[in-house]
Formats: C-alpha cells, structure tokens, sequence
C-alpha cells in the first residue's frame, strides 16, 4: 500500500482494542460482520442439505442425522442466531442507507430492539431444538 | 454545469476505481433476501426437516423451487459482496487479500451452481 507521508496509518480493525469504549453501536456493527461470516458457512451447509435431498432418501436420512445430533443442533442454533440478527440489523441499516433513524437516541432505540428480538427469538429456537424434542 | 474535467471526475471515484455497483448490488440483494428469507425460515425450514418425502414434495411444488433457487442466488451473491469487504477491510498483504476474495468468490459461485441443480434434479425426479 503506497503511503505519501511515510507516516504508520492506523489499519482496520484499529477500533477494537484499548482506543474506543465499547459501546452498543459498535458492537452491533462488529456482530453484523461477525454474523455475515458464519451465514456464509451456513450457506454452505444450505447447499449440502438441497444436495441430500437431489441424492435421494438415504443421503436426505443421513443428512438429518447429523443435523440432529446434539453437535448440529448447536450449529442450528448458532446460525439461526446469525440469520435472525443479520435480517433485522440488515433492515436497520437499509433505514439508515435511506437517511432514515441516524440521530442517536432512535440508534440506540432501534439497536435494542434488534438485540432482544434477537435473543428472544433464539430462546425460543433454543426451546424448539433442545427441549421440546427437536425439530429436526 | 461542473468545472471538473472527466479525469479528475474518473479519479474522485476513489483509489479503488469501482464500488458503486459492489454498494447497490449489496443493497438490491439485501432488499430482495428480507422476503426471502422470511419465506425460507417459516415455510422451507418448517418442511425440510420433516423427512424425505415432505422435503421432496415441497421442492417439487414449482413455486416453492421458484422462490427457493431465487432465495440461493440472492443469498450466495450477498455473501461474497460481503466477505469482499471483510477481506479488503481487515487483511493488508496484497497477495493474501486477492487469494482470500477469489476463494471465496468462487466457492459462492459453485455452491450457488450445486444448489440450483440440486433444485432442479429434485423438482425433475418427481414427475
């Protein structure tokens, strides 16, 4: 990278770390990232699962296997967590990209909201998974 | 009326030379995945899971392959926009940059080619 100045620039992600307070905006910011990784993997693991099924009922039977098994349940879990926070921060960002909901009070409004419809939500794919006997 | 002239207007695009398109594709794909994603969580996931023949008749529904192989494509074209920009964000060797992108460029666009056939060999083998 070439450098005018000859100066050491700060290089992303310089923000984490001892500099700036942690604060809800950033976090967020940071897990919408974080999310958009793992739903990439997961979207691998969507194509897995539409191959079983092109393949046929043992390997569609074998596939559900593994994703029963406590070990997929968890990743069930994580990627449902990711996908349900990514979908509504997406929607809050969309709003933001319209120049809509950007002052900080309705910031912190709208990141609280994302945060506990998040987690609610995922309480009850929790419940779903591990309690009531598991939907897949 | 602008006093620039076409070459400083070329150069003010930045020191990446594109991006618009990378913005808006990212957001026309964002827009299009809130719907499709909503469809996919309530009625594919609901329904896959069930078994076999519960998952093949849904594939074979043409509307369900339809939207199912819309939501594939919408998605995979998302993540690799996305993971560009991690990339380019947080790895500063050139070299591992530009391998890092095309991997994951090229696996979302293979991925996004096996589940589109898996979608059509499904809806195929029920008639």
């Amino acid at each position: 990278m070439s450098n005018p100045t000859g100066r050491q620039r700060p290089m992303s992600p310089f923000m984490i770390g001892p500099y700036y307070k942690p604060q809800l905006t950033s976090m967020l910011s940071i897990t919408h990232r974080g999310c958009g990784v793992v739903l990439t993997i997961g979207m691998l693991f969507v194509a897995w699962w539409l191959l079983a099924l092109a393949a046929g009922p043992d390997a569609y039977a074998q596939f559900l296997a593994i994703a029963s098994k406590p070990i997929g349940r968890i990743v069930v879990l994580g990627l449902g967590f990711c996908l349900v926070f990514h979908l509504l921060n997406g929607v809050r960002h969309l709003f933001w990209d319209a120049g809509k909901g950007l002052d900080i009070p309705t910031t912190y409004v709208s990141g609280w909201a994302v945060l506990v419809i998040s987690l609610v939500t995922t309480a009850a794919l929790a419940w779903m998974l591990f309690l009531r006997g598991g939907a897949a | 009326m602008s006093l620039r002239t076409p070459l400083g207007r070329v150069r003010g695009l930045g020191t990446a030379r594109e991006g618009v398109h990378h913005w808006v594709a990212q957001r026309v794909t964002a827009v299009a995945l809130v719907p499709l994603t909503i469809w996919f969580l309530w009625s594919a996931l609901r329904t896959l899971v069930l078994g076999y023949a519960e998952a093949h008749a849904f594939v074979a529904q043409p509307m369900n392959a339809v939207l199912l192989g819309a939501f594939v494509i919408c998605a995979f074209h998302h993540a690799h926009l996305g993971m560009q920009v991690v990339v380019e964000d947080y790895i500063h060797t050139r070299w591992l940059e530009l391998t890092l992108i095309l991997t994951f460029k090229f696996t979302c666009f293979l991925a996004a080619a096996a589940s589109l056939l898996a979608i059509v060999r499904d809806r195929k083998s029920v008639v």
